[in-house]
């Protein structure tokens, strides 16, 4: 068992926009580009060109069909899709760093990313089976596990400019559906957002207090309900001759 | 354990230099940094600085490392030594490879220059490709805008002198209703996504109209699921109910279109004065006028001696009951009370919330405004609208929506990317006079204004292979490609001698008809001659194509080469400024391979051709490189804008200056010059911007225009089919030029409903590229494939019931040309007469270097199969082709399907034979880290 530490100085994490992600999976990419040349030991492919490829990502974006109920306001309301991009959510009481029976699983005290220290890590897999999300995969190649770093090498490296001190996922995300920022600051843009947006926690009944947080989509479809929101447009005239009237009647104001 | 927290680098070394180049992973063309490490690439993220996609990237986009990597990579030039189709092949050097391909270019060229037929797919070079084909001498030649998306383009440089995607863009600072057509998750990449974002995070609003709710739609914040070939009827119901509230930008109508401009009554053609100017009647004055003069009020209420404004037919047209939302509901899959409320909040938003600008300009008549006013709604389209037989009247209509609104080049609309706007007038024309030993007489493509355009012969026989610019399809502005194979397997209109073709899977997913174009590559005739007889191919990739060739000729990865992206070409400019850009060799090949256009070069070199070599035979080029910095189209006016001029401080005009590459590298890959502030709305008219527009050679001259929601050209063509001028359609088209020509936007079912019997036919089927693969190899990445490696058929909840379908069953798809058994998906989210798959997922065995039992190779499947390039014969003994009457643009969204319930395959039929993989097989691992 590893401990945890009592509290970090810093909550660093992702506001992931549901509303706005469009399923692009430019993060999963960038994500996997950045970790293979970067934190540890490279994120491998088996059969990579074969029946069965398979590698390690440590952000996949999955895809989620939501069929509303019906109301009497909407009696037949269209399904929706909802594009939910997923990785380590740096849990404030995460069970994958208390069950990593080594010490490699860890959260750091001055921000509270969770790691992975591989050259300590057995590969034994209890941190993947504890977590709840399913956010931890083993690399098959190096037999040792991987997870999202929050781009650890990245956020503070001096190498790159200012602006580009973020996750890699962050930086490339087309749509901005991906915000960084440090939630133990409640001015900090990730706390402005999850307030005004009513960010949520993933499974908060698995009492893991995760960081990261997501913004529900808004609602959708408002123009296929049966009661009038906007009053449809007022005809000018039934009849042609009527329009022709209408219309010089404009032309004068112009 | 309470262990010590290990001390980790947070400050590595990124890499030892970031090269900036121009992405080619799909057609968006982002600016990258590539960081290299010990000289390799180490890894891929956007350039902040680049005008297209301002740092952010996609996911094909960083997965380019595996693509220059990837062991689908051709190495060296090949000749065939097995039969068509094989994929034996023997490694040759490139004096051979040049020596072989001058042996077949240099007779055509010399006897008859049409017997080659010179086809490029996903060419981003098209400027120089046709310039090679031009100086060759063929009238073959076209790109592959016909098969894609050629109804857009043409269908909005018709109406208004530029379309979306390359041509404009929204204004996403300030728009707050954004509408999607028949886009679902391609065209253009990045930039579509980076807009959504910002009018998401203002809290703007958007529709999507499409058929599948994934991707764009799927954030949508109304998704409109039409049923497909039914955008137009929608469009023009929604002009119907602006029309009747008279929600109409009639000021705009009247001073920048070509709305009050008077019809002869009797000819139909637009009323003109001795210059060829267009007449109007002066509200103020009453009088007779050019449209041009200053300080007139065009009068859309005229009525001169019996000749009626164009306002006056749309209006007649268009408040028609035919129109009504209630007539069109059911056809589109749409409740009529939605389309009115979609329509009353476009109009809500066009006039309710219109703003100003405290900007004044001064218009082509040079009359001053002193205030620019905003309309914040604009649109967006692309394929799905586009690839129906009615695709370019819909572009149309979609057009003259939002023109009625008031929104084009204004603040919030849809605003033009230079060189766009730019009338057809200024367009080239087509060509094709045909001299041996010597250059076509202009261009292949452009623009017809009427039937003294087409291409034909004294006979009426098509000048072109594809039969571009004829009477099946008059205004065909991109070349049909998707009929290039067909034609020439069956000698209409003529016999070739050698097909040359460049990145275009043509024997797999980029073909109607797929399976069927293999036996017309590989038939012979009964000499035992292949009835194509020669077939030369140059990609990248071992694609399905490569198989099929007698000669390939290997192009090099997108970070191995020199490119430019080009203003001559399909450039990468904003709203607010001109750019082009280059790509370079970031990486030098580790492969005999060189860059295709370099190829041309040389060939071009060893056949002699003018605008190629000097009057003593010497190249004037030595490679592509040498040709995007020295070649001028006009003087001072090459392929590349910035740092022209010795010093390099020219802009547009400017004398060649040998540094320009160095300086486009130092500049991070690209140019940029902005247009004025004052010039950069209203630009078809503003005489700031057309003043700018001149300076950047963009013009020769300002070139001020009516937008045509009346179209003249199509009247035209309309008119002769109805029996004047010397040139009128034969009898077998002239129903249906009268009929498709109409000159104001209009909605005709797709042809494939009146040529298969829809109540047997009563599923639309489509296809969609994903995002990350849109445009690009991607089947082959060993990281994207790992994302999009199946592609089901998705099938509505409707029939899903109704056949009993249950998770991985399969199906039998059958269309009136073929079937295929295919694993079947059950999606909600999706119009309920609709079927559909990712496009190209499925790959062929022994292609692209995978495995054979590659889940692409088993499981993956085109729908091309079910998709011919001509219609069902009619009896008549024709060939008519599945195209859009217009414009030729491939019908590919027309197509009808049936479903039933299959009992499982080992694999989808129809299964071709693995070909023999030229590169081998790839790794079987991956840990891919170049640095130490």
């Amino acid at each position: 068992m590893t401990t945890l530490p009592g509290k970090t100085e810093k909550k660093l994490g992702l506001v992931i926009d549901l509303d706005t992600c469009v399923g692009c999976h430019a993060c999963v990419i960038s994500c996997k580009g950045w970790n293979t040349e970067n934190y540890g030991a490279p994120l491998s492919d088996q059969d990579p060109y074969g029946g069965d490829p398979s590698g390690t990502f440590l952000n996949r974006v999955h895809s989620y069909e939501v069929q509303p109920l019906a109301t009497s306001d909407k009696p037949h309301p269209a399904a929706q899709l909802i594009h939910f991009p997923k990785s380590c959510l740096h849990c404030e009481d995460a069970p994958c760093v208390t069950v990593c029976p080594t010490g490699a699983s860890y959260k750091r005290v001055e921000d509270g990313i969770v790691l992975v220290n591989e050259s300590d890590c057995i590969g034994c897999g209890l941190c993947a089976w504890s977590c709840p999300y399913g956010a931890r995969e083993l690399d098959q190649a190096e037999g040792v596990m991987k997870k999202c770093t929050l781009c650890v090498d990245r956020i503070y490296n001096e190498n790159l400019p200012e602006v580009d001190r973020v996750p890699s996922c962050v930086r490339t995300c087309p749509a901005g559906a991906r915000h960084f920022g440090d939630f133990a600051d409640p001015e900090s843009n990730v706390s402005k957002l999850t307030a005004e947006r009513g960010g949520m926690d993933l499974m908060p009944e698995q009492g893991t207090k995760p960081v990261n947080k997501y913004l529900p989509p808004r609602p959708k479809d408002e123009m296929d309900q049966i009661d009038v929101l906007a009053p449809f447009l007022a005809p000018v005239a039934e009849e042609p001759a009527g329009f022709v009237g209408w219309l010089d009647k404009m032309l004068e104001k112009i | 354990m309470n262990i010590q927290q290990p001390k980790i680098d947070t400050s590595p070394k990124v890499s030892d230099e970031i090269r900036k180049t121009t992405c080619y992973m799909c057609a968006c063309r982002c600016g990258i940094n590539v960081h290299m490490k010990d000289g390799k690439v180490a890894y891929i993220e956007g350039n902040r600085d680049h005008p297209v996609n301002k740092g952010v990237l996609c996911a094909k986009g960083s997965a380019g490392i595996m693509q220059v990597n990837a062991p689908s990579r051709l190495k060296a030039p090949m000749k065939r030594v097995g039969p068509r189709g094989s994929g034996e092949f023997e490694e040759i050097s490139w004096d051979e490879a040049l020596d072989m391909a001058v042996g077949l270019l240099k007779p055509i060229r010399e006897k008859d220059p049409k017997k080659l037929a010179f086809f490029t797919g996903r060419d981003q070079s098209q400027s120089f490709t046709g310039f090679w084909a031009q100086n060759f001498g063929t009238p073959n030649f076209a790109a592959h805008g016909g098969f894609c998306s050629v109804n857009m383009a043409a269908g909005g440089i018709y109406t208004m002198g530029g379309a979306f995607w390359e041509f404009g863009q929204p204004d996403w600072d300030r728009t707050k209703l954004f509408m999607l057509f028949g886009v679902a998750e391609d065209h253009d990449s990045n930039p579509i996504k980076i807009g959504i974002g910002k009018v998401k995070g203002r809290g703007g609003k958007i529709i999507g109209v499409n058929p599948i709710r994934s991707g764009y739609n799927a954030v949508a914040d109304e998704w409109v699921g039409i049923t497909p070939g039914t955008d137009g009827l929608f469009i023009l119901a929604m002009v119907h109910e602006l029309f009747r509230a008279g929600k109409l930008d009639l000021e705009y109508l009247s001073r920048f279109t070509n709305a009050p401009v008077l019809i002869d009554a009797e000819t139909g053609l637009l009323m003109r004065d001795d210059a060829g100017k267009e007449l109007v009647i002066d509200r103020r004055t009453g009088k007779l006028v050019a449209f041009d003069q200053k300080g007139i009020l065009p009068d859309l209420a005229a009525n001169h001696e019996g000749n009626r404004t164009v306002f006056q037919l749309m209006a007649e047209k268009y408040l028609d009951p035919q129109y009504a939302p209630d007539a069109v509901a059911e056809r589109c899959g749409i409740s009529a009370d939605r389309i009115r409320k979609i329509t009353s909040e476009l109009a809500r938003v066009a006039f309710d919330e219109a703003f100003e600008l405290d900007q004044s300009w001064t218009d082509f008549r040079g009359d001053t405004h002193d205030k620019m006013v905003g309309r914040p709604v604009s649109f967006h389209s692309m394929r799905g609208v586009s690839a129906h037989s009615n695709g370019f009247q819909t572009c149309r209509a979609l057009h003259l929506l939002q023109i009625i609104l008031g929104t084009v080049e204004v603040p919030g609309g849809f605003r033009f990317k230079p060189p766009y706007p730019k009338p057809v007038s200024a367009h080239p024309k087509p060509h094709g006079k045909v001299t041996c030993n010597a250059a076509l007489d202009g261009p292949h493509l452009g623009f017809v204004h009427g039937p003294d355009d087409l291409m034909l012969n004294g006979d009426g026989s098509p000048i072109r292979l594809d039969k571009a610019f004829t009477w099946e399809n008059p205004m065909s502005s991109h070349g049909l490609m998707h009929m290039v194979i067909s034609n020439a397997h069956a000698g209409d209109p003529y016999k070739i001698d050698t097909l040359f073709m460049y990145m275009a899977n043509m024997s797999w997913n980029s073909s109607m008809n797929s399976g069927g174009v293999m036996e017309m590559l590989t038939e012979k005739d009964e000499n035992g001659d292949y009835v194509i007889p020669n077939i030369i191919y140059s990609d990248a990739y071992s694609s399905e194509m490569v198989a099929y060739a007698d000669l390939i000729l290997p192009d090099t990865t997108y970070l191995e080469r020199h490119d430019c992206i080009s203003l001559l070409d399909r450039p990468i400019c904003e709203a607010e400024a001109a750019a082009d850009a280059i790509r370079w060799p970031v990486i030098e090949p580790d492969r005999d391979v060189r860059g295709f256009q370099t190829t041309l070069v040389h060939l071009a070199n060893r056949l002699g051709m003018p605008g190629f070599v000097n009057e003593d035979g010497s190249a004037k080029y030595e490679d592509y490189a040498d040709y995007i910095v020295n070649h001028e189209r006009k003087p001072g006016i090459g392929p590349l804008a910035g740092f022209r001029g010795k010093g390099g401080d020219k802009v547009g005009r400017g004398e060649v200056n040998p540094d320009q590459l160095d300086k486009y590298i130092e500049n991070g890959g690209f140019y940029v010059e902005h247009i004025p502030e004052g010039a950069d709305f209203y630009k078809p008219w503003n005489s700031a911007y057309q003043d700018w527009a001149v300076g950047m050679g963009i013009y020769d001259k300002p070139e001020p225009y009516l937008f045509s929601l009346y179209s003249e050209p199509m009247r035209k063509f309309q008119r002769a089919a109805e029996g004047h001028g010397d040139r009128q359609p034969p009898e077998h088209l002239r129903e249906r030029v009268k009929a498709t020509m109409d000159p104001l936007p209009i909605w005709y079912a797709p042809f494939e409903d009146s040529h298969v019997d829809t109540d047997e036919f009563t599923v639309h089927a489509l296809t969609q590229r994903p995002m990350a693969m849109y445009h690009s190899w991607g089947t082959q990445n060993a990281w994207l494939r790992q994302i999009h490696g199946r592609n089901p058929l998705y099938i509505p909840t409707k029939i899903w019931e109704a056949n009993g379908f249950e998770d991985g069953d399969w199906a039998k798809v059958s269309s009136a040309h073929g079937s295929i058994t295919v694993p079947v998906a059950h999606m909600a989210a999706l119009n309920e007469s609709t079927v559909w798959t990712w496009n190209a997922i499925g790959k062929r065995k022994g292609a692209w270097a995978l495995e054979n039992d590659a889940p692409e190779a088993t499981k993956g499947f085109l729908l091309n199969h079910l998709i011919h390039e001509l219609l069902p014969p009619k009896g008549d003994g024709l060939r008519w082709a599945n195209s859009d009457p217009i414009t030729g643009q491939a019908a590919w969204f027309d197509l009808r399907v049936k479903i039933e319930k299959s009992a499982a395959p080992a694999e989808c039929d129809p299964a071709f034979p693995p070909i023999k993989s030229p590169v081998g097989q790839g790794p079987k691992e991956l840990t891919w880290k170049v640095g130490k």
